[in-house]
């Protein structure tokens, strides 16, 4: 167990340092000058920053050297600094996480929830209402681009039917203690977690249905109806707690996916995340925060997929003694 | 001894013309082969038919659809057509899906065969590899590959093929490890064949359905990828495409709904044709998955 877990860490470490040399190489493979691009080309970066940066970068010495150099000062948290924004990247990167975290794991919640759920009610009758539910959600879902999903709804909730803000996170007029902020919050919430929560609603469903209709055939589940469970506590029970580990892994396997919708996602709903972040600081060609966005992201990823690998481990007992 | 009895032996059929009965048998697949084949008309011979140039300003901005004859589906905030837009912006846009599904075939069939037929050492590496850029998020890796080099039509098929092989690579692995165990594939090492042979001349066609029904998959994946991109800005500004009109008209989305709505649809209805297909393929292939 112990010699897992530490194959693990070093698996994981090996991952973050590789990206980051892939960051480094980008760097490198851009055309034009690296200091320009360390600098952002719209950041104002005059010659004595420019100077400086040669200096703190070593753009002088050879690549090996300069690739120490921003390794040793990536592993101690700096990830070099916003021309642009005139703040040091990680700080930055931190104080829009909150908000994408909010986004996604909300998206993700209802799309799990709900998308199982329905998934299930499909599996009972494969030729029924519900089973056609699942089928056109997930055609839709996989079809119509996430950002115009958003648009439309912001036509139907910004014009027609105006129930739920289209832009921000919090309204500035509004005053009250910290339940009336979290509930503005809530409020501003609804369309962009509504938005990226249904292309994986959609295929959640799809793929409990799925799940659900082999785990049905399965030895075991004949056996428990023949020593007499109710047919609820087959559905519910035995099947669905099956059914959900092919769920719960792709879902862990998909956060890349995820944390990409949510930069459209916030977008289109001006949501104070990293995905406006990354779209603003991409226009200003502030290259070391948007390097850095992608840093993170990769480090939001590689942790949830270890996770995924922890509650599957807890849904499946078998999977626990390793393989 | 009396000669056997003469049988009328139906001809012998492919298992691509079997899959193709099954396919054509579904109403499913054919709306979507048909909503497929609409568009590609549109892209191919709109322009002969229609020929106004999609970035000249012929009109008031933001004129509605039908409200001026010669322009029927409207105009953007600039006053330029939005039906040349949509001929011309598909060909961009379905350039785009198509090519970088290929790299993405490429890329993913190479490393998955090779990773698959020799397991061992060259599968862990590749399949190393492979993790690695399954945990790069797609859309935020292309973006800056896109921002630090030329937003051409190639590099955003380069960047979206490079983002999206870990796919595919994983299915050829799965696939070729399941074939390289059978039978004819000892029978044609014992005979003396390469390993280049076998991998490309004998699994590979052999691995071919479960991978077509996988590329269809990922030229409409291509497709609302590439739709993303230029709606932040990030494709090529000369050239129009779907996402691109989105994108730009999304400022007046409360005033001019058209001018996100029309494009969008367009995506939509694509997309919708390309997985009608793949549904349709996915079930012509394997008959005996169609309950799920």
């Amino acid at each position: 167990m112990f010699k897992a877990i530490l194959r693990q860490l070093l698996y994981v470490a090996a991952l973050i340092l590789a990206v980051l040399v892939l960051n480094f190489l980008l760097i490198q493979l851009a055309p034009g000058d690296p200091a320009e691009v360390i600098a952002g080309e719209m950041g104002g970066a005059n010659a004595e920053v420019m100077a400086a940066i040669r200096e703190q970068y070593g753009l002088d010495k050879p690549v090996l050297t300069q690739l120490a150099l921003y390794l040793g000062r990536a592993l101690q948290g700096d990830l070099g600094t916003s021309y642009f924004y005139n703040r040091p990247v990680a700080e930055l990167i931190l104080s829009r996480l909150g908000p994408t975290l909010l986004l996604v794991a909300t998206a993700l919640a209802f799309a799990l929830i709900i998308g199982t759920r329905l998934g299930m009610l499909a599996s009972r009758n494969p030729r029924g209402i519900a089973s056609a539910l699942v089928t056109v959600l997930s055609l839709v879902g996989y079809s119509a681009p996430v950002f115009w999903t958003g648009l439309m709804l912001v036509i139907l909730f910004g014009a027609t039917i105006p129930l739920f803000p289209i832009a921000g996170m919090i309204d500035v007029v509004k005053q009250g203690g910290p339940l009336g902020r979290a509930l503005d919050i809530a409020h501003h919430l609804v369309l962009p977690a509504l938005t990226l929560g249904l292309v994986y609603l959609a295929q959640y469903s799809r793929l409990t249905r799925a799940a659900m209709l082999e785990v049905l055939g399965a030895d075991y589940i004949r056996t428990a109806r023949a020593k007499g469970v109710s047919e609820r506590q087959v559905f519910g029970r035995h099947a669905f707690r099956n059914a959900l580990l092919p769920v719960v892994t792709v879902a862990g396997m998909q956060f890349g996916t995820i944390i990409s919708g949510a930069v459209l996602v916030e977008t289109v709903f001006s949501w104070p995340g990293l995905g406006t972040l990354a779209f603003q600081s991409i226009l200003a060609r502030d290259y070391p925060t948007v390097m850095g966005i992608l840093f993170f992201s990769t480090l939001i990823v590689i942790i949830a997929n270890l996770l995924t690998d922890f509650i599957s481990r807890l849904l499946d007992p078998r999977l626990a003694g390793g393989r | 001894m009396t000669a056997p009895a003469r049988t009328t032996v139906p001809a012998a059929r492919g298992p691509m013309a079997e899959a193709w009965d099954i396919f054509r048998r579904s109403p499913a697949a054919m709306l979507g082969l048909l909503l497929l084949g609409l568009v590609i008309l549109m892209t191919v011979a709109g322009p002969f038919l229609y020929q106004v140039d999609p970035f000249e300003i012929v009109w008031a901005p933001l004129t509605p659809p039908g409200e001026e004859a010669t322009i029927p589906l409207g105009t953007d905030n600039l006053g330029r057509d939005i039906l040349a837009g949509l001929i011309e912006g598909g060909r961009a846009t379905l350039a785009v899906g198509f090519s970088a599904a290929l790299i993405t075939m490429l890329i993913g069939v190479v490393i998955g065969a090779y990773a698959g037929f020799y397991g061992g050492f060259v599968d862990d590496m590749l399949m190393r590899v492979t993790e690695f850029f399954q945990v790069l998020p797609p859309l935020l890796f292309a973006m800056v590959v896109v921002t630090l080099f030329q937003p051409t039509l190639i590099n955003v098929a380069l960047a979206i093929g490079i983002v999206s092989w870990p796919q595919t690579a994983r299915l050829t692995r799965s696939e070729f490890r399941r074939i390289r165990t059978l039978e004819y594939v000892s029978a044609m090492r014992a005979v003396g064949a390469g390993d280049g042979n076998i991998i490309w001349r004998v699994i590979l066609p052999n691995a071919l359905p479960p991978l077509i029904v996988s590329a269809t998959l990922t030229i409409g994946m291509a497709i609302l990828f590439e739709a993303g991109l230029s709606f932040l800005g990030l494709s090529d500004p000369n050239v129009m495409s779907w996402g691109l009109m989105i994108g730009t008209g999304r400022e007046y989305l409360l005033d001019a709904w058209w001018v996100v709505t029309l494009p969008g649809t367009m995506i939509f209805l694509t997309v919708l044709g390309i997985s009608l297909v793949g549904d349709g393929l996915n079930d012509a292939f394997n008959p005996w998955m169609r309950e799920r």
